[in-house]
């Protein structure tokens, strides 16, 4: 069997570098809310990430081949929860995503389902994924399912951002897995046929969300409308040039320009307050951590621990893309936090408990 | 599913992994090249745009200079005023608004909704004006409501105070908002939206001078539009104070002169072209102007004797006999007048016409046709000379010129002649025409500023001057030479009068006020000469045919000077329907007397004040020699 040998083979390398992260975090929090009335923010930060450390040490002492066998039924009560959000949840800014627990804290159950969806995509491919095999058309089909009706639910609420977030678990297992390329090419040529239908019989995107895409393409054409987040967010990334206007000095940021500077548009108030050189620091810092992740995936037991791990970076570089991606006019507006950096709980947490997972598999990769 | 059966050592394909790095590396890569594109291309550009966002301009209005009388004393002030604006772009739900606006600033909502409507399609940015001068009570309103409306704001302006009750209101003018017009006009390209220009009188001919340049704040804003620091300020520069020319003495005398009566009165000083004082009625108030009623500019415009209307510069009438002057000096200069003999019998024919006199004179040469205003005389002088002789000595004294005083809207007047009859009516000119004008009837036409100049002119033996109601110290040249080039006109001239000539026309004068028209406002001790004029406003046959009424009264006209040769005062009087001349003679009669008396005084008062001072000077230059030199002796 696997033998566990003690916190010796923790990733302590890889904590170095996301520990590093969350404290640049903690600090540009700190800086982007120290003038308004959620003043103290970083320091609530510093719990959470407390937390999550607590969180990954003991889910690391866990072994994940039992995480893969209650997957099912994590799935399950996953897709149950889902619904349950749908009909009781707290509606906040039009869209049901929250559960109230009571005494002032809040389940955002759409976060947890990510780690469900890894581990229950490993699950399924395992044993119909490896080298020299190929997925048939049914296990493709399945695949599609299995993220298809979370995705579902969780745009139901509404929430584009989460939603998408699924998709690179889907991309990461497919193309792990040994998807064929002709299977690939039909696939999203249907998807593209389906888009053009939808697009063509008048389901489009939802009004606010319509507005976000046309705002990216001009973000000039609504300057205080839909346009304005967009290119504040510019502005603030732009003006920092090359060194930045140095701490507690972003314009952009300390006057109120910059919307949300503490979670969704941190990147963007790092850029102007540390330039170019901190902004390339932090990607340098992501670059790290994804590759040391990559180099998990390969020293992996088994095949369902290299897939957890590659879902896991899957999508750590999906929401950067596109978190950072819209701090600089790459990407519209979807309101995904940026992994590591980002204020919130749930966040902070989710991060903390796939690393956790990720320790685990590492600590468990010499076979008996 | 049983998880245990599944081989081991079974791997997922090495070569995807790695290359998976390599899709990392790619992503973070197009990240950073836009990056590169936003913080190192497109730095200085996004630097500008961010200092556009957080810094705001925010104006410093500079003062407009005041208006003083040639004595310093002051007649245009200004007070400090505050007015509320609305800001478009910080209002959340304006119309919701509206009721608590409209009661605490007291405006009625229709008002406001005007406003707005009227200023729909400005920029979002710029302020709506919503009130002007709010009293302390609109002001803490505004600020205890910083909150609920973010969409009002204060600022602090200067306003003109002007003098009550419309005094030399034509003169100084008033200012107001600068048009669309305008601001389309090349004249108005440093002017902005909102800017208060002169517009009419001095402050529209010097708002160069008086209007100064505003500064500015740059102030740090949030997103909000809440002002959270100031990064520097430009200061405003004031205008630039005026000094008029006007007595205000002699501007009060005239004012009263001219009261309840329609008509404008111009006194000038014939050496230098200085007016000493200018005032037309009826008159109007600039001060509502700034909180212009409906009612208020109803009346004024319904008003048919145009209370806008600067008379001394606008009214262009018939001068009557005060033009015998210049035909005096046409007719001596041109060596027809000086042996002419006319026996008046109440008229004479011309041209199969009979031309009526006001009496039978008898005998009348150049002496006594003046003073006794012989129209008969002046019939034949005007029949000898012919029209175009006539119009070129009236044109040369200014007639049908217009003086270049430098203020707006001067009239030019009318001369007529062979040339301007077929210019304007294409018709050639009838000898029979000319005989009226010889008396400043017909188609003549001329301003009471005008005929001051020229008959002071040829008082002061030919030598005219270009009328001007600033004193041009202290006015840089540059806007001097501007604004002169802005009201040119014939200006400072010398036209030929022989010295018997100019002795002949000036002695006739003086007998006007001793045994002539206006011999009732004779002033002892004064040697007041000078012209009057009834003329005609409508032929005798349409007075006959509309049967009266005091608008077919005639007009009064007076110049009057003092003393008779090289004289220090000029006054031309203009009263219309005041009927005879001889009634505008004393009008320009009680003008002289204060100007006069006020001279004498001043010179007495100097007398008295000099001879103490001298005294005192010395008997303390006496002490201090004593003490500084004690042991001298």
């Amino acid at each position: 069997m696997f033998r566990f040998r003690g916190f010796r083979d923790f990733d302590w390398v890889l904590l170095g570098f996301v520990m590093l992260l969350s404290l640049i975090s903690v600090l540009e929090i700190r800086s982007a809310t120290e003038m308004t009335k959620f003043h103290g923010f970083h320091q609530k930060q510093m719990i959470f990430l407390l937390i999550g450390i607590v969180v990954m040490f003991a889910i690391s002492a866990l072994d994940y081949h039992r995480l893969l066998d209650i997957a099912p039924w994590a799935y399950g009560v996953s897709i149950v929860s889902l619904l349950a959000v749908l009909v009781v949840g707290k509606k906040v800014l039009g869209a049901r995503r929250w559960i109230n627990l009571g005494g002032g804290a809040h389940f955002q159950p759409s976060e947890w389902v990510k780690l469900v969806l890894i581990i229950a995509m490993a699950r399924y491919l395992w044993g119909r994924a490896g080298e020299g095999r190929d997925l048939s058309w049914s296990d493709v089909g399945k695949a599609f399912a299995l993220v298809g009706i979370p995705m579902a639910l969780v745009l139901k609420q509404p929430d584009l951002g989460t939603a998408l977030t699924y998709l690179p678990v889907l991309v990461v297992g497919l193309f792990l897995g040994g998807m064929r390329l002709k299977q690939a090419g039909i696939v999203l040529l249907g998807l593209l046929v389906l888009g053009g239908v939808g697009l063509a019989t008048g389901k489009r995107l939802k009004p606010y969300q319509q507005k976000r895409i046309d705002a990216f393409i001009n973000p000039d054409t609504d300057p205080k409308g839909s346009g304005y987040q967009i290119r504040q967010s510019l502005i603030a990334v732009g003006s920092g040039g090359v060194w930045g206007k140095g701490m507690n000095k972003g314009t952009q940021t300390q006057g109120d320009f910059l919307p949300i500077p503490y979670t969704d548009f941190i990147f963007a108030a790092f850029c102007e307050e540390h330039g170019f050189v901190g902004a390339m620091g932090v990607l340098f810092l992501y670059f790290l951590i994804l590759v040391r992740l990559v180099q998990n995936a390969q020293t992996a037991a088994d095949p369902p621990g290299t897939l957890i791990v590659m879902g896991i970076a899957g999508i750590m570089l999906f929401q950067i893309a596109i978190n950072i991606g819209m701090c600089v006019g790459l990407m519209p507006v979807t309101g995904i936090p940026l992994p590591l950096m980002s204020y919130g709980g749930s966040s902070v947490i989710y991060t903390f408990l796939a690393l956790g997972i990720v320790m685990n598999i590492r600590m468990r990769r010499f076979v008996n | 599913m049983d998880t245990r059966h599944v081989e081991r050592k079974e791997k997922l394909s090495a070569v995807k992994l790695h290359a998976s790095q390599y899709i990392i590396a790619a992503v973070l890569l197009v990240l950073a090249v836009g990056l590169w594109r936003l913080q190192v291309l497109g730095a200085s550009n996004y630097r500008v745009l961010a200092e556009q966002n957080r810094v705001r301009k925010v104006p410093v209005l500079a003062p407009r200079g005041k208006i003083f009388d040639r004595e310093g004393r002051i007649i245009v002030d200004n007070y400090p005023s505050v007015s509320c604006y609305l800001l478009r772009e910080q209002q959340k739900n304006l119309d919701a608004d509206l009721p608590l606006i409209a009661a605490g600033l007291h405006l009625p909502i229709e008002q406001i909704e005007a406003t707005l409507k009227r200023y729909a399609y400005a920029p979002k940015y710029q302020p709506l004006p919503l009130k002007q001068d709010i009293t302390p009570d609109e002001q803490a309103f505004v600020e205890a409501h910083r909150n609920e409306l973010p969409e009002l704001e204060t600022l602090d302006e200067q306003r003109r105070l002007y003098p009550r009750d419309g005094f030399a209101a034509h003169l100084i003018g008033y200012v107001g908002e600068v048009s669309e017009n305008d601001l389309n006009s090349s004249k108005y390209a440093a002017y902005s939206p909102g800017d208060v220009v002169g517009k009419s009188g001095v402050e529209q001919a010097y708002d160069g001078v008086l209007r100064g340049v505003d500064g500015s704040r740059n102030v740090v804003v949030n997103s909000h539009g809440k002002e959270v620091g100031q990064l520097g300020q430009e200061l405003a520069t004031p205008g630039q104070d005026i000094h008029l020319t006007i007595d205000l003495d002699i501007q009060k005398a005239v004012e009263k002169q001219l009261e309840g009566r329609v008509g404008g009165i111009v006194v000038m000083d014939p050496h230098n072209g200085e007016i000493l004082a200018m005032a037309s009625r009826p008159t109007f108030d600039p001060n509502q102007f700034l909180h212009l009623s409906k009612a208020y500019w109803s009346s004024i415009v319904n008003d048919e004797d145009h209370p806008m209307m600067n008379k001394t510069i606008q009214a262009q009438l018939a001068p009557g006999s005060t033009f015998k002057i210049i035909m005096s000096m046409a007719g001596l200069q041109e060596g027809v007048a000086e042996t002419l003999q006319v026996n008046c019998t109440g008229g004479a024919d011309f041209y199969g016409h009979y031309f009526k006199c006001d009496r039978h004179h008898g005998g009348v040469n150049i002496n006594n046709a003046i003073p006794l205003s012989c129209d008969t005389f002046f019939y034949t002088l005007a029949n000898k000379l012919g029209i175009d002789t006539m119009a070129k000595y009236a044109t040369s004294v200014g007639i049908s010129q217009r003086t270049g005083i430098d203020l707006p809207e001067e009239a030019s007047g009318v001369m007529p002649s062979t040339a301007w009859k077929l210019k304007t009516q294409h018709d050639k000119w009838y000898a029979g025409e000319t005989i009226s004008v010889g008396i400043g009837q017909g188609a003549i036409e001329a301003t009471p500023l005008q005929l001051a100049r020229a008959l002071s002119g040829i008082a002061s033996g030919g030598v005219l001057r270009r009328p001007h109601v600033v004193l041009p110290e202290g006015i840089p040249p540059e806007q001097l030479s501007a604004v002169q080039s802005t009201f040119s006109g014939s200006g400072d001239k010398t036209v030929p009068l022989t010295a018997a000539n100019w002795q002949t026309i000036t002695d006739a004068m003086a007998q006007t006020t001793i045994m002539g028209t206006a011999a009732a406002s004779h002033m002892e001790g004064i040697d007041f000469i000078g012209k009057t004029g009834t003329a005609q406003v409508m032929s005798h046959d349409a007075l006959a045919r509309s049967g009266g009424g005091h608008k077919t009264v005639p007009n009064s006209w007076f110049v009057g000077m003092a003393p008779r040769r090289n004289p220090d005062i000029v006054v031309a009087v203009l009263w219309q329907n005041g009927d005879q001349g001889a009634n505008s003679a004393k009008l320009a009669a009680n003008i002289i007397d204060t100007f006069v008396t006020k001279q004498r005084k001043a010179a007495g008062n100097l007398h008295i004040a000099e001879t103490p001072q001298v005294d005192e000077a010395d008997k303390s230059k006496m002490v201090t020699a004593a003490a500084s030199s004690p042991t001298g002796q």
